[in-house]
């Protein structure tokens, strides 16, 4: 089972490169149990799209 | 054929600069892009004029121009940004020794709507020049730019697995900047 610290890193990875299958369970498994993780995944959803807004909102 | 209205460049002028400066952080380079990207405006004022939105058309042409310096500049050695801006005091303070979160994120209340806020933006500006230097820039590459994960290393002149490193960082500490500074969990 993968800590946060390492879900973390697999997650903000997602936004950059393909996940492998076997990553993508760990950390399917790891959210199930972690609130603090899901909304950590929330956030960074969020920080993508604000970011991608900025341009527009400055 | 209409000209373009200088007034209404100049309406851009300074929405441009603070996205430069975002990028650059440095006030006379951020002049120097912003000016040549208004004098391309100038030269394709047909295109100008044809724009739904000239805002994004004229922030399109400087990211292509912010790319340019940055190329420029990274094969200029002793500009290269420095090696180690350490960022893993930020990591080491957010988990605990096993792994786990110190302090789990909470909820963030109506997000969304805060995109719709001048104030929101100029605590994620801050945010993000609270960052390394490095570290803002890679991760303004990824998310501003849109540039792949592969260019932006090779910009940079690092690894893919630093480049990954680098902009979790930076979105551990956007993050914890805005939870802290806008969403109100300040500890
Ligand atoms: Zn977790």
């Amino acid at each position: 089972m993968i800590d946060c610290k390492h879900n973390t890193e697999l997650l903000s990875q997602s936004y950059d490169r393909p996940i492998t299958l076997r990553e993508r369970i760990a950390m399917r498994m790891h959210l199930m149990m972690c609130r603090g993780c899901r909304n950590f995944e929330k956030q960074l959803t969020f920080l993508r799209k604000a970011a991608r807004e900025l341009p527009r909102k400055l | 054929m209409s000209d373009i209205d200088p007034e209404e460049l100049q309406g851009h002028r300074s929405h441009l600069i603070r996205y430069a400066m975002l990028q650059l952080r440095d006030p006379n380079l951020a002049e120097d892009v912003v000016q040549e990207t208004l004098v391309a405006a100038i030269e394709s004022r047909a295109k100008f004029a044809a724009q739904s939105s000239p805002r994004t058309w004229l922030v399109g042409i400087l990211k292509h121009k912010i790319i340019d310096l940055l190329r420029k500049r990274a094969r200029e050695p002793q500009l290269n940004v420095a090696e180690g801006e350490d960022e893993n005091e930020l990591v080491d303070a957010l988990f605990k020794e096993n792994g786990h979160w110190a302090d789990p994120p909470q909820t963030w209340n109506a997000p969304e709507q805060s995109l719709e806020n001048a104030h929101f933006w100029n605590v994620f500006e801050q945010c993000n020049q609270r960052m390394p230097l490095n570290t803002a820039r890679a991760f303004m590459m990824r998310e501003f730019m849109e540039m792949s994960t592969d260019e932006i290393c090779q910009e940079l002149g690092i690894s893919t697995t630093n480049c990954w490193v680098i902009l979790h960082r930076a979105r551990l500490a956007l993050r914890e900047c805005l939870d802290m500074n806008w969403f109100g969990n300040a500890r």
